[in-house]
């Protein structure tokens, strides 16, 4: 087990990259800390795989290095750095047994029988196919076949990382929970750094310790579920977590103040002059509906999700989205909104802006 | 609910039986009439029972033929599946090379046969042929027309060199719907490359493997054009294979009867390895998903 460093790390799948663009990857360091589970949110095509592939060995990165503990293995083949990873769809040897299946990992590294029959017996009892351990995998459905895979890519004890790229995506959702939960109760007992790959933002609070979201190429920000919700780094963190995300609205800046369409919002803590595009970021959470304060709202749809209502609605042609609580009646008298100062988060090109001093 | 049972839809399989019966079981008929009777000539037919049949089962002739045709397909078969195997595992993915290399791989399979055996034919020739001449520059007595040995092994490696693409080309396409994921997860596990081909890349071309194999045993078992032009069967009868026998029975020696007979007996002896082989493989693999 190591502290993995990945150092002005990027990746292009291009040999000869021209512009930043041509990066799969952007660069970055990163650190992810020995024992720690992460999950890696991002939608599709922003380079999680990428990322995972990279850390595994399957692929070499166009530049930049990948550090366990104190050694560089950017070069190492994936066997040499002792990892196991699991694949979005089930990969199993079809001609083997299941048992065959889990014990051959351990096999290939020259462990003994013994060692192999009773971490196999362990590995099966977990995913819940002790029964099935001398069938063909061959004719198994899909969601066994992804155990069969996850016990394979759990059956070695002294592995450095456990990546996980989107593994649950073939499972049914009631086997996904229990899955889930047998993942963490493994890392509580085994403390394996484990890497997360999802883009279901469910998935990855769930998971993980430590959520790391991605937005074309890049880490935009790491965080425990709490940060990344309420104070969200980058306007995409505002808008994929959460549902329904964070309301963006065009603001200029002045102190402790925001201008809005015409209208003065009050913020909760100062800033100094902040440049570029500015807007402010306020969670549905945090909107209220009111009969005349604050900023005129048009409201589109109302959707009752049992436990709130979400209510959709426009300001001066921006999407705003309200949630609000059970049992507050919505009516035609509702016509404004307002934001808690303090929750609102202020960005310019897209970044998150720190505030100067409180208000 | 009752279904309705109409009787009249046979009526639409008609025209497939006419067609079948014209093509297929009307000629096969005319040779079963052929093989039960026997003439002196002046087109009069006498019936002859099943004599033919038992003079053909007890034929030292015909039971060389057929040790010749079996020894035939198991050396062809054992140098090309493995061999075809080998060359789409190492041909390249994707790419210029990729399509290269398929075009090169089909262009024995598009020569017309007798024109492969003709090539064969001048290129081991010991007088003018590239081969056959270049063999005897450097003092090796090579020479397919007097020499058995010469004339087999020019006759497998002009086969091998006909066919072995087509298992190739059945293999590689295999091999191309494997997805990357398999490659990746053996990686992280481990594997050597002989576990990479037992477990993954065997698997996985066992069933276009299946098809190339019977295939490959159906034409071998049936070759005619190409060793008949290349040495017409000899030296002496030496490559003399079932279907130039039979030839020779029915249109040089104008046996007819003896011919019919033999035909029948060939055809169900094709028909009766391949039904086994397919259902031993087919059983195999019904076996394995247990």
């Amino acid at each position: 087990m190591a502290k993995i460093t990945l150092k002005t790390l990027a990746h292009s799948y291009n040999p000869a990259p021209k512009s930043e663009s041509d990066f799969a990857l952007k660069e970055m360091d990163h650190v992810w800390d020995d024992g720690g589970a992460y999950a890696l949110l991002g939608s599709s095509g922003c380079g999680k795989t990428t990322l995972l592939n990279i850390i595994s060995g399957l692929l070499r990165p166009s530049q930049g290095r990948v550090l366990f503990g104190e050694t560089d293995v950017t070069d190492a083949e994936t066997a040499q750095r002792n990892i196991a990873q699991v694949f979005q769809f089930p990969v199993v040897y079809d001609t083997m047994t299941v048992r065959e299946n889990l014990a051959f990992p351990l096999r290939n590294r020259g462990m003994d029988a013994a060692y192999i029959k009773g971490r196999v017996g362990q590995i099966a009892a977990m995913i819940g196919m002790e029964a099935m351990l001398d069938k063909k995998a061959r004719g198994l459905t899909a969601d066994a076949k992804q155990k069969i895979s996850l016990g394979r890519g759990m059956v070695r004890e002294d592995v450095n990382a456990i990546l996980f790229d989107e593994p649950l995506t073939v499972i049914d959702p009631h086997m996904k929970w229990e899955l889930r939960t047998q993942l963490k109760q493994l890392h509580r007992e085994f403390g394996h750094t484990m890497i997360y790959v999802t883009h279901d933002q469910t998935e990855a609070l769930t998971f993980a310790d430590k959520v790391v979201v991605m937005y074309d190429g890049r880490v935009v920000q790491m965080g425990t579920p709490e940060e990344l919700f309420e104070t969200p780094q980058h306007t995409f963190v505002g808008y994929f977590i959460g549902s329904p995300g964070m309301n963006l609205l065009p603001a200029e800046i002045h102190g402790n103040h925001a201008h809005v369409m015409g209208s003065t919002v009050p913020l909760g803590a100062a800033y100094g002059h902040v440049k570029g595009r500015t807007q402010i970021g306020i969670r549905p959470e945090y909107a209220v509906l009111t009969e005349g304060a604050g900023l005129p709202i048009t409201i589109k749809r109302v959707e009752d999700v049992g436990r709130h209502r979400i209510i959709r609605g426009e300001v001066g042609g921006n999407t705003v989205n309200v949630i609000a609580p059970e049992g507050m009646a919505v009516d035609a008298s509702l016509t404004h909104v307002t934001f808690t100062p303090d929750r609102i988060n202020v960005y310019a090109d897209d970044w998150r802006v720190a505030p100067e001093r409180a208000a | 609910m009752d279904k309705t049972l109409n009787n009249k839809a046979w009526f639409l399989v008609l025209p497939v039986l006419v067609v079948v019966a014209f093509s297929a079981i009307i000629p096969l008929m005319t040779v079963v009439n052929y093989s039960v009777n026997d003439t002196f000539g002046d087109n009069q037919f006498f019936w002859n029972g099943l004599a033919w049949f038992e003079e053909m089962v007890s034929s030292d002739r015909l039971h060389a033929a057929l040790g010749r045709q079996v020894l035939f397909s198991a050396i062809i078969l054992a140098i090309e599946v493995p061999l075809g195997i080998y060359i789409a595992l190492n041909m390249p993915k994707k790419g210029v090379w990729a399509s290269l290399c398929l075009v090169l791989m089909s262009l024995p399979l598009l020569i017309p046969f007798n024109v492969v055996g003709t090539i064969w034919q001048i290129f081991g020739r010991v007088d003018i042929g590239l081969l056959g001449h270049t063999l005897a520059a450097f003092g090796i007595d090579y020479n397919y027309t007097n020499d058995p040995i010469d004339a087999w092994v020019t006759i497998i490696i002009m086969d091998v060199w006909h066919w072995t693409s087509l298992i190739s080309l059945l293999c590689y396409a295999g091999l191309q719907s494997i997805p990357q994921a398999y490659y990746q997860a053996a990686r992280v596990d481990q594997a050597s490359r002989w576990s990479v081909f037992r477990y993954i890349e065997l698997p996985k071309m066992q069933g276009v493997l299946l098809i190339a194999v019977l295939l490959r045993f159906m034409d071998s078992f049936m070759i005619y054009t190409e060793p008949f032009v290349l040495t017409g069967g000899g030296p002496g009868n030496s490559t003399t294979f079932l279907s130039i026998d039979l030839v020779k029975m029915a249109i040089g020696q104008f046996d007819l009867g003896p011919a019919a007979a033999f035909s029948i007996m060939y055809f169900l002896v094709i028909l009766l390895v391949s039904w086994v082989f397919y259902t031993v493989m087919t059983n195999l693999d019904k076996a394995e998903g247990r």
